[in-house]
């Protein structure tokens, strides 16, 4: 079973702070980590290669500093990194980097594509369905469980009412959750190796995509404005029994002609 | 000249810190508390190779350096200073030895089960009337066939009645002294082998110290660590690199303490507010995170000269003077710092207080560590 897993390099976003004139992340001195969703990913991945013998691969796209994830994936345990790196992929918004990866995908003898549910530095949930969507595969999201039997996927997916069970077959995407997979460490010996390891380098020629559709020119989104979320007041508390509550809401409302 | 860390250790750095942060720290009062040997960390570090550091890969260690070795253990007793010294009385003071002066045959059968942490290493030199004067040993090994017979006892032992191997200093030959002394390795269930008393100690309540007793104990004349006679090098070389674990410990609690103050000192207000923004505070914190990072400048300078096979014994004494001076320092303001709370057990700088205190005892005094300085710059 051959697995890719897709990761981010994302700065730690619990370390962060927000410039109070410009309205926009200070990065300096911030920490850069694996996206804390695609670390889930990973980790359900190596548990497979535990359980199953599965080879996984990793595989980020960024500028040439994500070498760093992945040199903590490989002390993780993943048995091949590849960086995805080229000034033509510059500028890509989510579209734009699900078909550069899509593109690297095409090109790789693969049986089952994770990557996490969305990242904490643009939180858009996209980047993995849109993966699955290009390459025309099954996808499965907010996967919080999986395991592999008589051939099939059994996966778990966390809804809003709770979970669903399903059961996947042949090559699909799946997007994980951090809460549920629990990251191993990274091993001292695994550490020692990471830096004496190959990291694959791979630029826009050595994928399978067209050259229209990353980078910059694969971009349809623009950031019209960024700002910072103004806080609200803590509005009214209504202590009162359930009918009593209907009207006041009710009458709340009228009050603010929404009904 | 290079004062960064490589990639590679900070890649480590990162990975045992999250791990001291994660595993160790939510143990550590309890450790305390209860004088409870922190076994399921123990389990959990050998998972991950941190029995192994230092030692090579075809001995089935991470094949790692000193200074990575360094980092574990100041980030493990940053959190909680019994790990640290498991972990250092293990590499330090069992595992090196063995691999420095022991027989291929030795390393092989030892250092795999050593570096996984299947086994647990401890060292015994320290008896009732040999302390700082090592000379003193009164526990006998005498050739009987193929086997000496150990008769005596040990005390003040880390990692006692946990540990799978001991080295044990003895004397063979009374009447040469120092020249008389031959340390053996000794492993656990041998008969005649036992655990003594547990010592109910001041700080590094966690960290098994007993003592150990040897009557009639036979072990087979293989077990010989280097040469007859030869102990008293052994001892002296190992203490010179546990030496520098220890400086590390001492770093690590200093370290811990500073960061809890910074915290506290930040959030406590009084007359309206920080008490970090009052210049005493300031000052003060100033003037001991400077002797932090010098500790911390002189445990990577003996740590690097050690990776380099350069001499290192006196950088080592140095390392730990000033590291456990710091860590005495630090801890003891940091109570300070904490007023009244500082006092209690609800901050851990009450219990950093108490672990710093050992570091300028064990694995040499502060006064051996002078002894050891001066000799060098009057040589």
């Amino acid at each position: 079973m051959n697995i890719v897993v897709c990761i981010k390099q994302v700065p730690d976003t619990t370390e962060v702070k927000i410039n109070p004139v410009t309205g926009t992340l200070i990065r300096d001195g911030v920490p850069s980590i694996i996206n804390p969703d695609d670390k889930g990913g990973l980790e359900v991945a190596l548990q497979l290669k535990d359980k199953y013998g599965a080879h996984v691969t990793v595989i980020t796209m960024g500028l040439p500093q994500a070498d760093a994830v992945l040199r903590e994936a490989f002390a993780m345990g993943v048995d091949k990194a590849i960086l995805l790196t080229d000034r033509k992929l510059g500028g890509a918004d989510t579209l734009a980097t699900s078909n550069a990866l899509a593109g690297a995908l095409r090109t790789m003898d693969v049986d089952l594509i994770i990557t996490g549910r969305q990242a904490i530095d643009g939180d858009t949930a996209q980047v993995g369905p849109q993966i699955a969507e290009h390459l025309g595969l099954p996808q499965v999201s907010y996967v919080v469980g999986l395991d592999v039997k008589d051939g099939k996927y059994i996966v778990k997916k966390e809804t809003e009412e709770g979970y669903q069970m399903l059961e996947v077959e042949g090559k699909c995407v799946l997007t994980t959750l951090a809460s549920a997979f629990k990251p191993r460490y990274m091993t001292v010996a695994g550490i020692v190796d990471a830096y004496d390891r190959e990291v694959e380098i791979w630029g826009a020629d050595k994928i399978d995509v067209d050259a229209s559709k990353i980078g910059k020119a694969g971009s349809p989104t623009n950031v019209y404005k960024s700002f910072t979320k103004e806080l609200k007041p803590a509005g009214e508390k209504f202590e009162v029994e359930p009918e009593e509550a209907v009207e006041l809401i009710v009458a709340k409302l009228k009050e603010k002609h929404i009904i | 000249m290079n004062f960064e860390l490589t990639k590679t250790q900070q890649l480590f750095k990162q990975m045992i810190r999250e791990f001291a942060e994660k595993e160790v720290k939510p143990l550590a009062a309890e450790v305390d508390e209860q004088e409870r040997f922190p076994m399921e960390t123990v389990q959990k570090m050998a998972k991950l190779g941190i029995f192994g550091i230092p030692i090579p890969k075809q001995y089935g260690g991470a094949g790692g350096d000193q200074i990575m070795y360094t980092i574990a253990v100041e980030e493990l007793s940053r959190c909680c200073a019994t790990t640290g010294v498991i972990v250092s009385a293990h590499t330090s003071l069992c595992c090196a030895p063995i691999l420095e002066h022991g027989t291929e045959e030795q390393k092989m059968k030892y250092l795999p089960k050593l570096a996984s942490g299947e086994w647990i290493g401890a060292f015994g030199l320290t008896e009732p009337n040999a302390g700082t004067d090592a000379s003193a040993q009164q526990t006998t090994a005498v050739l009987d066939g193929d086997e000496y017979v150990l008769n005596g006892s040990k005390i003040f032992i880390t990692n006692a009645g946990y540990a799978d191997v001991y080295v044990v200093a003895t004397m063979t030959d009374k009447s040469l002294g120092n020249k008389g002394i031959t340390t053996f390795i000794v492993e656990k269930g041998t008969p005649g082998f036992s655990i003594g008393k547990k010592e109910q100690k001041m700080g590094i309540r966690g960290s098994a110290t007993c003592e150990l007793i040897f009557e009639n104990c036979r072990i087979p004349k293989e077990n010989l660590l280097g040469r007859i006679g030869g102990g008293f090098k052994v001892a002296m070389k190992t203490l010179d690199g546990g030496r520098i674990g220890i400086a590390s410990q001492a770093l690590g609690i200093a370290q811990g303490a500073m960061d809890e103050t910074v915290k506290y000192t930040k959030e406590r207000k009084q007359f309206g507010k920080s008490i970090s923004q009052f210049q005493n505070t300031a000052f003060q914190m100033a003037e001991l995170e400077t002797k932090v990072q010098a500790a911390r400048l002189l445990v990577r300078s003996a740590a690097f000269k050690e990776d380099k096979g350069m001499p290192f014994s006196a950088d080592a004494a140095m390392a730990k003077l000033f590291a456990a001076q710091t860590a005495m320092e630090v801890t003891t303001k940091a109570v300070q710092f904490h007023g009244g709370y500082g006092y209690t057990r609800e901050y851990p700088v009450e219990r950093m207080m108490r672990d710093a205190k050992i570091t300028e005892i064990y694995e040499g005094t502060s006064e051996v560590q002078r002894m050891v300085i001066s000799a060098k710059l009057f040589k």
